[in-house]
């Protein structure tokens, strides 16, 4: 156990992290993520509020539609990376838990007279993730299984009433669950009896989002990197770009469309070491002539390759996958190849 | 009661004749999670008390191992390259690290005994 955010959480199970992160991708496991802030916003207004501090379409956003995005900075940073998602006229952001109680404040700062924001502490949150994670939710579920890939519905799930998405953090398809606290426990001791399903602690949450190719906030995203650094230019839709209905309006526009436009100078980039050693965040990398040119922002061992693997920020210039570089790990220069993200193929439950 | 002694940073020490057998014990290894990458020394290489000779490189986080004695590096268990697992599955046996040529035996007569190490760990849970 360590403490992580405020909480004890599970490095891993007996089993260890490499067995936990297979089973992950060939059948099922479950996470407790309860630490992740759940808050809910309400109000009449609450879609054009939401709209002036995200740059995503809320507007626009159907009941029991999701979609992944971030609080930004004035200067086009990464306050918090999110989920939100509405059902009936509620809207959920599911937060980080480093950060949920200075995005309750922020939100709270920049509220508008008739919008209320609530901190749900009284929810617990169970990601349950894995090409076996649809049919072992749909038997305690009835109804899980029929939600598209970033669908939230109210489902009962064994009995109980739930907030449930298809989502997660794993590359997987697979589910988040929201429920009442005092039900949780329950409800995780069901979920581990089902089919495929095993507990997942934090350190192959970890390597399953490395894979994935999927920031993690403090690491590889923060109020120092633009979502389009980050290359998640693809969560800003096209009504909230340049030329859009509703173009900008959320804190850092000006930065962040133009950097949509032209491109940012750095950029985020997966690693590949040519040997086995791993190459961790904050190793320096070079060009093969000793230049500095980025940071490795994550990285450590894919147990799905069997291979080390990273994502660093690099220029722009040097970007290109098949790129060769070097990075320095203790006394070493290790070489590295720039290739695309994700290391491993996403398989979302997209609907046809 | 085993032939091994032992060091404060979990490292095991077997001594026959002037050669010392050096690896990580059964809670070093517990603690680190499964090994994916160790980095040894070349055989030949002159080696001093508290030099860091091995790299390892767990899931979770890497580390350093350093030598308790000083001496000559005379062989070095390679098959770890391919298979840094077989530190987890048997530390002290087929997950050893490398055997040193020791200048003097009596750099070990400051290591633990078994007896003293298991109180040791057991301190520390």
């Amino acid at each position: 156990m360590v403490p992580f955010a405020g909480y004890e959480m599970p490095v891993h199970y007996p089993t260890g992290i490499i067995a936990e992160h297979l089973n992950v991708r060939t059948q099922a496991g479950l996470f407790d993520v309860s630490h992740m802030g759940q808050i809910r916003i309400t109000g009449e207004k609450t879609p054009e509020w939401l709209e002036t501090l995200l740059p995503t379409d809320i507007v626009g956003l159907k009941e029991g539609a999701q979609r992944y995005s971030f609080l930004t900075t004035e200067t086009g940073g990464i306050l918090d990376d999110l989920m939100v998602y509405r059902l009936r006229d509620e809207y959920c952001l599911v937060v980080n838990a480093a950060n949920k109680d200075t995005d309750v404040a922020f939100l709270e700062e920049n509220a508008i007279p008739g919008i209320e924001i609530t901190l749900n502490e009284d929810r617990a949150l169970l990601a349950l993730q894995g090409p076996q994670a649809a049919t072992a939710l749909e038997s305690i579920a009835p109804g899980a299984a029929k939600l598209g890939f970033m669908q939230a519905a109210e489902i009962k799930v064994a009995d109980r009433p739930c907030f449930v998405t298809r989502s997660g953090y794993t590359g997987e398809d697979g589910f988040e669950i929201s429920i009442d606290r005092i039900s949780v426990s329950e409800l995780a001791s069901l979920l581990l009896t089902l089919e495929g399903v095993t507990p997942i602690g934090l350190g192959a949450r970890d390597t399953l989002r490395l894979e994935a190719g999927l920031c993690l906030h403090g690491n590889d995203i923060g109020p120092d990197t633009t979502p389009i650094e980050a290359g998640l230019q693809w969560a800003i839709p096209a009504c909230r770009r340049s030329g859009g209905e509703r173009a900008g309006g959320f804190p850092g526009a000006e930065r962040i469309l133009s950097e949509i436009e032209q491109g940012a100078s750095r950029v985020r980039v997966g690693i590949r070491p040519d040997g086995k050693a791993p190459v961790r965040a904050h190793a320096p990398l070079l060009t093969p002539d000793g230049v500095h040119v980025g940071e490795v922002t994550s990285g450590g061992f894919g147990p799905s390759l069997s291979a080390p693997i990273a994502m660093a920020y690099v220029p722009a210039s040097l970007s290109e996958a098949g790129g060769t570089l070097e990075a320095q790990v203790r006394n070493k220069t290790l070489s590295v190849t720039v290739c695309g993200l994700p290391f491993v193929p996403h398989r979302y439950h997209r609907k046809p | 009661m085993t032939d091994l002694k032992f060091t404060a940073e979990h490292e095991w020490a077997r001594l026959e004749g002037d050669v010392v057998t050096i690896g990580i014990t059964d809670y070093a290894q517990d603690q680190l999670g499964e090994l994916v990458y160790v980095e040894l020394p070349e055989a030949g290489a002159q080696i001093n008390a508290g030099q860091e000779v091995v790299v390892i490189e767990s899931v979770k986080a890497a580390g350093d191992i350093k030598s308790p004695v000083n001496g000559t590096i005379i062989e070095v268990n390679s098959a770890l390259s391919d298979e840094p697992e077989k530190v987890n599955e048997d530390p002290t046996g087929e997950g050893w690290f490398y055997r040193v040529r020791v200048d003097s035996t009596g750099d070990l007569d400051s290591l633990m005994d078994e007896t003293a190490y298991q109180d040791l760990i057991s301190s520390l849970d």
